[in-house]
């Protein structure tokens, strides 16, 4: 992956001011609350639209204030798994599944449905509706949205936040494999150092704004 | 209906044909206007919303004239509409339809602005990073979890068509099995000597009717109160 990123904006009070290249395969963003990951992940969707900078991915440009040019989030090629899920709560679980099958763009046949139920273990919630959802089956049936959605860049903002301990080391072995399996370039956020050190070959540490430092790691 | 004389049946069955009209072809519109002043920003959006409202609060006389000199036959919209399509509105029951569909706007779009404000962006966000345009968005994510609120504001918008009269009257007259609704019936009858009968039959069922109106209603808002957009 090479996510360019040059954002400069500020929302009231907050200033997010960042110039980067990630490289992937799974950056992770950490910093505590406040100091704008999820802001900066927003800004990637295309969910907040910046004052002034420029986005690229690969070949494409999602943002550029110079040129006046914003792609709209619905035509990024995106998968987003939020921190609360926000599964569509008038459908059912497969349903949820299928919306982000019918509306997905291009990339080739993409991930099959069999395949993601098998692997994040979701075939008996097909039938449930997202309010008689565990957090953890709530966060596995988000994620195989996501992926459903054939994806070019996955992001997920702090997927295992509204999870308690137990729940999380649960849910962290499906995020691996779905890392391991597919090999789609993850944008992951957490406050949790532990989830960045598991997870990530690229550590971009933030406060207030900024960011601070750029590890890249081996993988364990 | 044994008790009720056929020119009291045939009013009943007028007022709920010509307000069943009114509610299903503003409908669509009034969940445009609703949806407009509940997400979007634009210039004369406090404009447009108080021309939305004005029939609510002017005097029902003065919506129902301004409806006759822009719809009547010599109007500009009304002598368009009759080149163009052959319909005619003044004095016809299309034009009671009109006045109903103009009286009640107000009262649809307020409950179906509300609910729109209750349903959560981020779940409209969440369907566009799925790949769904806007236009699907609204109508596979916003518009069914607002759906009790626009049942409901379907539901108080009839009641209140139901129940028009000033502009009614002053649009279309009170022709009998034409224009003449239960309203400008128990109008009639209350000027008749020796229909108090008739009267009193007629506004029963108009409490009747709009006390289920509005009981409806209800059910649907506190759906909306208690349902809408979480997960």
């Amino acid at each position: 992956m090479s996510l360019d990123i040059t954002v400069h904006s500020t929302l009231g009070d907050f200033t997010l001011d960042v110039e980067a290249k990630l490289d992937g395969p799974l950056s992770v963003l950490v910093g505590p609350s406040g100091s704008g990951k999820s802001t900066l992940l927003n800004v990637i969707a295309g969910l907040t639209w910046p004052r002034s900078g420029r986005v690229t991915f690969g070949d494409e440009v999602w943002f550029d204030s110079g040129r006046n040019l914003f792609v709209k989030p619905h035509l990024r090629r995106i998968g987003y798994v939020f921190q609360e899920g926000r599964l569509l709560p008038h459908l059912s679980v497969r349903s949820n599944l299928k919306f982000s099958r019918w509306f997905r763009r291009g990339n080739g046949p993409g991930p099959q449905l069999d395949d993601i139920v098998e692997l994040l273990d979701i075939g008996h919630l097909l039938d449930r509706s997202p309010r008689n959802l565990s957090g953890g089956e709530r966060q596995r049936c988000a994620l195989a949205r996501a992926l459903l959605a054939a994806p070019s860049l996955l992001l997920m903002d702090e997927p295992l936040a509204a999870l308690d301990e137990a729940r999380r080391e649960d849910v962290l072995p499906y995020i691996e494999s779905v890392r391991d399996r597919y090999r789609i370039p993850i944008v992951y956020v957490t406050h949790s150092s532990d989830e960045a050190e598991r997870l990530g070959d690229e550590i971009v540490s933030m406060r207030q704004g900024r960011i601070e430092k750029i590890e890249r790691r081996a993988r364990a | 209906m044994p008790y009720l004389s056929p020119d009291e049946t045939t009013a009943i069955l007028l007022s709920l044909k010509i307000a069943s009209i009114a509610i299903l072809a503003s409908l669509p519109l009034a969940i445009f206007v609703a949806w407009l002043l509940a997400r979007r920003q634009f210039p004369g959006k406090s404009l447009l919303n108080i021309i939305v409202h004005l029939p609510l609060v002017m005097p029902p006389v003065v919506t129902g004239y301004l409806l006759l000199i822009g719809f009547g036959r010599r109007g500009p919209f009304g002598e368009a509409l009759e080149a163009c399509c052959g319909v005619v509105l003044s004095f016809r029951w299309t034009g009671a339809a009109l006045a109903a569909a103009v009286m009640s706007f107000p009262l649809t779009v307020r409950a179906i602005r509300l609910s729109l404000e209750s349903v959560d962006r981020k779940l409209e966000d969440a369907a566009a990073t799925l790949g769904a345009a806007p236009i699907f968005v609204f109508l596979t994510v916003t518009l069914p979890l607002a759906l009790p609120g626009v049942l409901a504001g379907a539901v108080i918008g009839f009641a209140k068509a139901l129940g028009e009269f000033g502009a009614t009257i002053t649009f279309v007259s009170n022709i009998p099995g034409e224009t003449q609704t239960i309203a400008s019936a128990i109008y009639s009858s209350t000027q008749t000597p020796g229909a108090d009968a008739t009267t009193l039959r007629l506004t029963l069922i108009a409490i009747v009717i709009a006390a289920g109106a509005l009981a409806l209603s209800e059910y649907f808002a506190r759906k909306v109160a208690s349902g809408a957009g979480r997960a």
